[in-house]
């Protein structure tokens, strides 16, 4: 055993160890900065345990009396979730189309049906529903054109995507028999994208049959508006009912679409 | 002379292009239960060209009165916007905090039954409701403001790191595990060395995810008193200061664009 030959291993590189404590601190500093500027009311927080004991005696029993007025609004949750979808599908084809980059006209279509993908999927679905409140009125029409708008961007971006793995080969063949360009779409592209549709159809109908009983809210339609009406009377114990309902119509919608994905796919 | 003979007509081909349902009559049941099925929901919501035609003068009303965006009150638009970011990132923390406890719990491989069901009941509730549901609940049990709304997000978070998490730790390659409690080691020694670092991957990825999706969250649960931008537009949308809230909507578009945009870059270079 020689002086000097001594090794240590270690597992990082000097500057491997300098890179890891920079990310650590800075993440450590963001986190500092947000949790001591982030306004807490401590009165409120350290009630918390007392409100929330409060609040689930309030709610429990649930008043199953109430079921009844519940199964309507229910009802239209999924019908409101259906038809926006459908909507949605209308409004997003020729929006797939022109985002799609080979099908789209030229640049300008391509960017503009870009710009509506991002501005619909960024909207929230509560505020479609304020805003089609204002122009509709109060109602389930306000909630299924909202449902429809903001899922506008999903399928649109989704369609786009297969009509560009699409095989190239059909459309040419379909072209060289003369066919214009809506027969090429309805011949060559359509069945191809087929099964992408119909995945994109029933995963987008999942996705909309919980947003639709929360729409209701902003008086859009749905389970969220007698929601809102159980909250505003302080009637806990039937929102206990409105919420079991919420979860097992989700629940429900989750089932058969995983289910439903599993044969398309 | 024989004369001659006439052509042998060619046999008729009749092709179809293969259906979605095999089946002739199933699949006309199907069409005819959907479009039954489309018309009884269509009555059923009073949805009609007259009420759209009705709603048009206002929509052009409303248009025109929500441009140009109005940034008079930036001040609101920023603390509000600072206030979304607080909560987005505070949550994601807790968030992976509860999380990754949780995604141990709901999987089966390293489990108890009992620990397994309890995990996956906490991650059906939590993703279950939307969260402007679960808002509303903390803000009844802890006052308007930040403080609800970050609670939320950690809700909604820790049962969705729970969940994909739990599915990368069942498909993890048990012969690391068995080496590792081969050495005598105990549960938590297998859980950090045997464990962990197959995930970690995986797990930053999702935290960066989810950070993206509490950000959206975030500016949309204020709609219920739970803080952030989404209370300052649904004030200027009660006031009718339209232009006010389509400047802070298109803050909220710019803010989910980049919270995107950021979160696609970091994720595709972890990967």
């Amino acid at each position: 055993m020689s002086e000097g030959t001594e090794q240590v291993w270690r597992r990082h590189t000097r500057q491997e160890s300098l890179q890891r404590f920079s990310i650590q601190f800075g993440l450590t500093a963001i986190l500092v900065w947000a949790v001591a500027t982030l306004d807490i009311y401590w009165p409120f927080a350290l009630d918390a345990p007392r409100q929330a004991l409060d609040l689930a005696r309030r709610m429990v029993p649930p008043d199953w009396a109430f079921t009844p007025h519940v199964l309507q609004p229910l009802l239209e949750t999924i019908n409101i979730a259906t038809l926006g979808t459908l909507l949605a599908f209308v409004l997003a084809f020729p929006i797939a189309i022109m985002n799609a980059r080979n099908t789209s006209y030229n640049v300008l279509t391509f960017w503009v049906a870009r710009v509506i993908v991002v501005a619909t999927r960024s909207v929230n679905e509560l505020v479609w529903g304020l805003i089609f409140v204002v122009i509709f009125g109060p109602g389930a029409m306000a909630g299924t054109v909202a449902i429809a708008v903001r899922s506008i961007g999903f399928v649109a971006k989704l369609l786009a995507e297969a009509i560009e793995e699409i095989d190239r080969g059909q459309v040419e063949a379909i072209e060289a028999t003369g066919a214009n360009r809506s027969k090429v779409f309805l011949v060559a592209i359509l069945p191809q994208i087929m099964p992408a549709i119909m995945g994109v159809a029933v995963y987008r109908l999942d996705i909309n049959i919980r947003q639709s009983s929360v729409i209701g809210l902003v008086g859009a339609g749905g389970l969220g508006i007698v929601l809102t009406g159980a909250m505003n009377l302080f009637r806990w114990n039937r929102v206990a009912v409105i919420l079991v309902a919420i979860f097992l119509v989700v629940v429900a919608s989750e089932t058969i679409s995983a289910a439903l994905r599993k044969r398309v796919t | 002379m024989t004369p001659p003979v006439p052509p042998t007509p060619a046999p008729e081909l009749t092709w179809e292009p293969p259906h979605l349902i095999p089946n002739f009559w199933w699949r006309w049941a199907t069409v005819l239960g959907l479009v039954a099925y489309l018309a009884y929901a269509s009555t059923a919501l009073d949805l009609n060209w007259a009420r759209f035609v009705h709603g048009l003068p206002r929509a052009w009303d409303f248009i025109s009165r929500m441009v140009p965006p109005s940034f008079e009150r930036w001040e609101l638009i920023v603390s509000g916007g600072l206030e979304s970011l607080r909560m987005a990132l505070i949550s994601s923390f807790i968030g992976v905090v509860i999380g990754v406890p949780v995604a141990v719990g709901a999987s089966r491989n390293l489990s108890p039954w009992y620990v397994y069901l309890l995990s996956r009941g906490y991650i059906a509730i939590s993703r279950t409701f939307p969260e402007v549901i679960i808002a509303i609940l903390f803000v009844k049990a802890f006052g308007f403001g930040a403080f609800a709304g970050t609670l939320t997000l950690v809700a909604a978070a820790s049962g969705f790191i729970g969940k994909l998490l739990a599915e990368d730790i069942e498909d993890i390659d048990p012969g690391q595990v068995e080496a590792i409690r081969a050495t005598g080691a105990g549960g938590m020694k297998v859980l950090l060395y045997g464990v962990f670092p197959q995930v970690l991957p995986r797990l930053v990825g999702l935290a960066i995810y989810r950070l993206d999706i509490n950000l959206r969250a975030s500016t949309i649960i204020g709609i219920v008193g739970a803080g952030g931008i989404g209370s300052a537009l649904f004030h200027s949308f009660k006031r009718y200061d339209y232009d006010f809230t389509l400047a802070i909507l298109l803050v909220i578009i710019a803010m989910v664009m980049v919270a995107e945009l950021v979160s696609t870059e970091l994720r595709r270079r972890i990967q």
